[in-house]
């Protein structure tokens, strides 16, 4: 038996340490812990409820956008707020753009490295490269000259002897697959795919300023104002720029992004029978299609699905959300409790850095260890569209059949390291289709004369009672997001958020039940135990985003009062 | 060139780097280069003289090694890295810089990670640039971050006081931004707090804008030494002005054309923001001018007042973002945050007081009310 420590994972947000036992190749046993802790929402309590979505879009600067989403979503359910259609449907443009777009970059940028080598497309022919592109779309970029000039420009860099950020890596690890072909048309897009970011997300800076961290968002409404004929809001000139934009998005999943994964996960088939994890799926729902409020309108369906079993949705009850920290750097009992009765205070017993190893008998992590109904929960894009899927969604039932024909493989494939990487891409062909639409939404409104952008009634805190509680949830490009908040004497009172990392990057419960990640990882088999590079496909997989899963509830935990359901 | 080492010039032959010729390979012509040159004197304040010079340090130098470090942050500032503004900047960054460590962006993990830090920490001692990115815990030993088994104080220390220079980027970086807010639950502090030794030039913003972290290195490629700072270690060419005296908007304000309500005829055509609680009075940053995103836009520029961000602790001084601060002085343009440094302090002092903010009272103020202490 061998005990191997990845600290730091790479290539994800935050601080991600994987300690794993090995036995015969084959992971038997792993241990997920986050190494870094702010106390974020200690530090909002005593402030104004309306502040708070910027400070928590400071939670996370990699999926900029979803804790301001949840926080102001939190604080109008509080404070019983309905928002005017069209910041509603900003609020559509703006959390679609964000997932396509951090999907992409996930893709590309933070998982593609697990699969494609780098070096190895140096070998490559650049006119198969381009026979193999072609036969997989029309993107304009696939001619000989153009993989050639791409292989030139890396095999120079190669040349200079210093890798910068490809120094070091895994390369010709006898885990990779792919053929040099490949991995010049996937290093290639990896290029491309840099470009195609920074100008697509403009739709931000656009609507709300600046990304990251735009600066837009209003308790009650939006703050980019709407009127046609003025220059200083969301004008016709506006609109034309994001519509041409939202094209971009859209062509480039659909003609990069979405073949490549097809072409990639061709070659690791394998895959999908790895890394299956904890087999419970939740979804939030996401993108209303009306400012009601009600779940019923939300474009993607919420739901809960246990066992794999795809026969039957069930419907989420928030009381059932539990933290437990049994295994986690806080103070408090062992057993779960809901998010407004959570105990504490950072008590940090791990060993005193420098270190090698971490105790995981006793507490490893920072991260909490969120369970709904006692049960650990895989949240994120395969919840998402298994969710969909299951609850006979068009969109999902035809995008997904699409993918497992092309792959060869039935729906069992879904539940597997591969599963989660091709669901990923998935949500992003759904959403990226689905964006114009909302887009033609907004410009419907506001041609029939709503210029609507906010709801004043309770902008002024002298309007709110004295005391209010309320939640607002969001599917984040990661999965399931929750904010808790407590409002009283217009300050707040106590603020939670359980955040889509913490679901699946949580320790061990107090039954010792692994989280979403541990349980992912056993049954791995590992080529080299030295150059782990197995655990970062899974791993991976679940796009972590450790910055957002570590936090501290209210010393106080008092019961809540009287939660309305978003 | 010289880095101030005296070695400059004995670097080894494949260390060379040649500009003009890499430029070519990545299908940057020399026109495009021009133009980043003539960008990035621009968002120096240079004259337009000097793009020669900034193009012929570039030329003749090799890319020094970057050691990019990330605490308690939210990476926002390695994604604002990612959407660099000039067309071809991402490009010219890479090719520009060896960045031999940045987690979120490398291709090597775990120990195979920390060895190519510690290789370029060992092997460049005194020639790497160290880009810290969020703030560093000092309490409890630093148990609050830690990686690779060390804390977060024990890796900049090393790093940053072994680097030519340390440039941070983003408020965390600087002064300890959102971990170090009221009650600053983890002791998290800024770069030079935790390395006083170190020479440091302070990038606050949230997230950094990547056009002032890119035109920093150019001016320490170009002149061979770091650009002047004010009173809280920010370069002048991005800090120097008030956002207030650059602003579009501006002239609403003197006319006393202000927001009143948000959505309202007075916001939709563009009025002053400063009865929202824009920031802008007391914020020296050059987001106006630079602005984000390829210029694109800025905060003021979608309706939403300035939240302060680049200023020392606004978190808990220009909080609660929307109460409009409560006098703006009427002092003229030239004046500098060195200059106003005390002014200010009285003003905000006096925002402390008008609404009870300031952490301390705060806390202070909903134990007395709540009939709670001693948690603090």
């Amino acid at each position: 038996m061998t005990k191997i420590v990845v600290d730091p994972i790479t290539r994800i947000e935050g601080h991600l340490r994987i300690q794993a036992e090995v036995n015969g190749g084959t992971i038997t046993d792993a241990w997920s812990s986050s190494t870094m802790f702010r106390g974020i929402e200690s530090i909002l309590k005593g402030r104004d409820p309306r502040d708070a979505w910027y400070f928590t879009q400071r939670i996370c600067g990699v999926c900029t956008t979803v804790h301001s989403i949840a926080s102001i979503r939190a604080v109008e359910n509080a404070l019983n707020i309905t928002v005017p259609l069209n910041a509603e449907l900003i609020r559509n443009l703006i959390i679609g753009t964000q997932l396509v777009q951090d999907h992409v970059i996930h893709f590309y940028h933070l998982h593609a490295l697990d699969w494609v080598d780098v070096v190895s497309a140096l070998k490559a022919d650049p006119a198969k490269s381009a026979a193999l592109a072609a036969s997989l779309s029309d993107w304009p970029l696939n001619s000989p000259t153009y993989f050639k000039s791409v292989q030139d420009k890396v095999a120079a860099f190669v040349k200079k002897g210093r890798l910068g950020p490809f120094g070091n890596a895994y390369w010709g690890h006898p885990a990779y697959k792919l053929p040099p072909e490949a991995n010049l048309m996937a290093t290639a897009h990896y290029l491309e795919a840099l470009d195609w970011q920074r100008e697509v997300i403009k739709i931000h800076a656009i609507l709300g300023s600046k990304n990251p961290h735009p600066q837009t968002f209003l308790v009650g409404g939006m703050a980019i104002p709407i009127d046609p004929n003025s220059q200083n809001a969301l004008n016709a000139d506006k609109i034309a720029e994001i519509g041409e934009l939202l094209g971009k998005v859209k062509r480039f999943v659909e003609k990069v992004y979405i073949p490549d994964l097809l072409a990639v996960a061709s070659f690791y088939k394998d895959w999908a029978g790895i890394g299956a994890g904890v087999g419970n799926y939740l979804s939030y729902g996401e993108y209303p299609l009306d400012n009601s409020g009600k779940p019923e309108k939300l474009w993607f369906p919420q739901g809960i699905i246990l066992n794999r079993d795809l026969t039957k949705v069930h419907p989420i009850d928030q009381k059932k959300i539990t933290e437990s920290v049994a295994h986690s750097w806080y103070e408090g009992g062992s057993a779960g409790v809901h998010p407004y009765d959570g105990q504490t205070e950072p008590k940090y017993t791990g060993p005193k850095p420098p270190y090698d190893m971490i105790d995981t008998n006793g507490k490893y992590s920072w991260v909490k260890s969120p369970r709904y109904d006692g049960k650990p929960m895989e949240v994120g894009p395969l919840a998402v569209i298994l969710v969909a899927y299951a609850s006979g969604h068009a969109g999902a039932k035809g995008a997904v059949d699409m993918v497992l024909k092309k792959l060869g493989v039935g729906p069992e494939a879904l539940f597997s390291t591969l599963g989660r990487t091709a669901a990923r891409g998935i949500e992003s062909l759904l959403v990226a289709e689905e964006l114009p639409k909302w887009l033609d939404m907004l410009v419907a409104n506001i041609k029939g004369g709503d210029l609507a952008s906010h709801n004043g009634e309770k902008w002024d805190p002298a309007s709110w009672p004295h005391e209010a509680a309320g939640f607002g949830w969001h599917n984040a490009p990661r999965g399931a997001l929750g904010h808790w908040v407590r409002i009283r004497d217009q300050k707040i009172e106590n603020y939670q958020a359980v955040v889509p990392t913490t679901w699946n990057a949580s320790p061990r419960d107090e039954k010792g039940e692994r989280g979403p990640y541990e349980a992912a990882l056993v049954g791995t088999p590992l080529a080299d135990p030295d150059k782990p590079l197995e655990i970062l496909r899974t791993i991976h997989s679940f796009d972590p985003c450790l910055a957002c899963a570590v936090h501290v509830v209210d010393p106080e935990g008092n019961a809540m009062v009287d939660v309305k359901v978003l | 060139m010289d880095y101030g080492d005296g070695k400059g010039k004995s670097r080894n032959s494949e260390q060379c780097f040649d500009v003009p010729r890499s430029l070519a390979e990545r299908g940057i012509t020399r026109r495009d280069f021009m133009k980043f040159c003539t960008a990035m004197s621009a968002a120096l304040a240079l004259p337009m003289s000097l793009v020669p010079r900034i193009a012929a340090a570039l030329e003749n130098d090799g890319r020094p090694s970057v050691i990019w470090l990330e605490f308690q942050s939210c990476t926002g500032d390695t994604e604002a890295l990612l959407r660099a503004a000039n067309p071809t900047i991402g490009e010219i960054v890479l090719d520009v810089l060896s960045i031999d460590y940045a987690e979120t962006i490398m291709a090597a993990a775990g120990h195979q990670a920390e060895d190519a830090r510690m290789k370029t920490v060992k092997e460049a001692r005194g020639k790497y640039i160290a880009i810290v990115e969020g703030a560093v815990p000092m309490k409890d030993g630093g148990i609050y971050c830690c990686i690779g088994g060390r804390s977060a104080l024990d890796i900049v220390r090393e790093v940053c006081s072994g680097a030519l220079a340390t440039i941070t980027v983003g408020t965390c970086a600087s002064y300890g931004g959102l971990p170090a807010a009221a009650p600053n639950p983890t002791g998290a502090v800024g770069v030079k707090e935790a390395v006083p030794g170190a020479t440091v030039v302070n990038l606050p913003g949230c997230p950094v804008n990547t056009d002032n972290l890119v035109a920093t290195v150019v001016h320490f490629l170009t002149f061979g030494k770091l650009p002047a700072v004010d009173g809280k270690g920010r370069p002048l060419f991005a800090y120097g002005k008030r956002i207030h005296d650059n602003c579009e908007r501006r002239p609403h304000f003197d006319a006393g054309q202000y927001v009143e309500v948000w959505g309202s005829e007075a916001h939709r055509n563009g009025h002053c923001l400063y009865k929202m609680g824009c920031k802008g009075p007391e914020t020296f940053h050059n987001c106006p001018v630079q602005r984000y995103n390829e210029k694109t836009n800025w905060p003021v520029g979608s309706g939403h007042g300035c939240a302060g961000c680049s200023e020392p602790q606004f978190w808990d001084t220009m909080t609660p973002f929307y109460r409009r601060l409560p006098n703006v002085p009427g002092f003229g343009i030239e004046t500098t945050a060195d200059k106003i440094g005390a002014g200010l302090a009285v003003a905000t002092a006096a925002a402390f007081a008008a609404h009870g903010v300031v952490s301390g009272l705060r806390h202070k103020d909903d134990e007395s009310k709540d009939g709670k202490g001693g948690n603090q």
